[in-house]
């Protein structure tokens, strides 16, 4: 088995010790929000596995376009990758976003458009993977799927905006007002916000590399596999 | 099942790149289903009659008395559009792959968007017509005046855009090996800013809001139908390559 390349080892240790860093600032160091209490601490991992999530299909998106333009594999399997990480993250938004409901909302969920939204999101790429599942073909594949990583990705913000029409009680980060926003006070939240931000889009980075490199190794499985096969008979 | 379309005399005049050739391809195109669902009526019985046991069913489901009819009578319509709405999209793109007739409009020397156009407009066609008769049936048998021009302006809106979305998403779906169960899961998430906007326009043309209150939901509802039809044009020519 091929080594593991020297800078994914250094990546793997800068990430590890990013997170062990991470958690120390959330549960130590970020001071007790006045009002929400100790619950406020999920926002900071809540809103960076969504940043983290939302920059996995950004990418899977611009890969699939570049697939389409360049017809190189290994931009759909860039994508794909992307994919599979971001479906994870987004789920550890929503389930760390129902956490922090519970105590202030005082439901695990409600209609709200930003809940919705991700939801519809994680929708969407699962039914990404089932059109992978569908097909055969690889170059087919890596074509259906890139466009509907495009498709998705538009339609996701725009679902977004329909919504929000309607009134939202999600509390608004950017440019907030001072009824809903996220209780973020002082210089300190903003460094461990800042901080797990980058950590999130550090652990993506890490996993889309394993990613890649695992489905590299599988493929050249497969070629050995067959030359195997194709030897004994 | 699309006969033969053009003859070469006629494949000579369009290949020109002229609007008018490109026009002609799309008419053609569109002029073979129609002229095949003439001929069988598939198509159209078979999302008319799913459509009114929709209607059935929700009769059953929301009790729909006369209270409860004002505010669901939206929602009942758009789920039952959109459920007939793939029933025929997948048939409309299934009966291009049978028998090979896809390959066969592939062949043909034709710019491949004006394909997907004339797709769109058959499907389009096609599902207005049931919307037509469905929505006299549905005011008939729950007493709720739908014969409004702003309920159908936002029906033909509505049912542009999940056709430019549907016609790109079968075309791939049935070229899958789980064709007839892939459709919705794939066109659903993806539709949804086009159903919402309809789903509220609607909701408040049936309960007579102001126009201007109901303009911005057709203001997006036009935006978005241009926004899909637009990257539809743009993709569908990847989806159909060999």
């Amino acid at each position: 088995m091929e080594p593991m390349p020297k800078q994914l080892k250094i990546l793997n240790w800068l990430t590890i010790a990013l997170v062990a860093v991470g958690l120390y600032l959330t549960i130590w160091y970020a001071p007790r929000e006045a009002i929400m209490g100790d619950v406020q601490r999920v926002f900071y991992f809540h809103v960076s596995a969504g940043w983290a999530g939302a920059l996995a299909f950004l990418v899977a998106a611009l890969s699939g376009a570049l697939f389409l333009i360049r017809r190189e594999r290994r931009w759909d399997r860039v994508a794909m990758a992307s994919v599979e990480i971001g479906v994870v993250f987004t789920f550890i938004n929503i389930v760390s976003g129902s956490i922090w409901a519970r105590p202030i909302w005082n439901t695990w969920w409600t209609w709200d458009p930003r809940l919705v939204t991700a939801t519809i999101m994680e929708l969407v790429y699962l039914a990404y993977f089932m059109l992978r599942q569908g097909v055969d073909d690889p170059d087919r594949r890596a074509r259906f799927a890139a466009v509907y990583s495009i498709l998705g990705f538009l339609s996701v913000p725009l679902t977004f905006l329909s919504i929000r029409f309607f009134r939202s009680i999600h509390p608004v980060f950017f440019g907030a007002g001072d009824a809903l926003s996220a209780g973020m006070e002082g210089p300190r939240m903003w460094v461990v916000f800042i901080f797990s931000l980058l950590t999130f889009s550090f652990i993506y980075g890490t996993f889309l590399w394993h990613r890649l490199r695992l489905q590299e190794l599988s493929e050249r499985l497969e070629i050995l596999k067959m030359k195997l096969l194709s030897h004994e008979s | 099942m699309a006969k033969p379309v053009e003859s070469d005399s006629q494949i000579s005049k369009t290949r020109g790149s002229s609007l008018r050739g490109y026009l002609r391809v799309i008419g053609a195109i569109v002029w073979k289903d129609i002229a095949a669902e003439l001929r069988n009526r598939q198509m159209i019985s078979a999302m008319l009659v799913f459509a009114l046991l929709v209607v059935l069913i929700f009769n059953f489901a929301f009790e729909l008395d006369i209270g409860t009819r004002e505010t669901v009578t939206s929602g009942v319509l758009w789920v039952t559009f959109a459920f007939a709405g793939t029933l025929g999209l997948n048939r409309s793109m299934a009966m291009e792959k049978d028998r090979d007739c896809q390959d066969g409009l592939l062949l043909a020397p034709i710019d491949r968007s004006a394909l997907y156009f004339g797709k769109v407009i058959g499907n389009l066609l096609f599902m207005l017509i049931v919307e037509a008769i469905i929505l006299p049936l549905y005011s008939v048998l729950y007493n709720v005046n739908l014969f409004l021009p702003g309920l159908a302006l936002v029906i033909v809106l509505g049912s542009w855009g999940y056709v430019a979305v549907g016609t790109l998403l079968a075309t791939m779906a049935v070229q899958t090996r789980m064709r007839d169960v892939l459709l919705p899961i794939l066109l659903f998430p993806v539709v949804l800013p086009v159903l919402i906007p309809a789903l509220k326009a609607s909701n408040a043309f049936l309960q007579a809001f102001e126009v201007g209150d109901i303009m911005p939901w057709i203001n997006i509802l036009i935006v978005y139908d241009l926004i899909f039809t637009a990257i539809a044009f743009l993709v569908f020519e990847y989806v159909v390559e060999e």
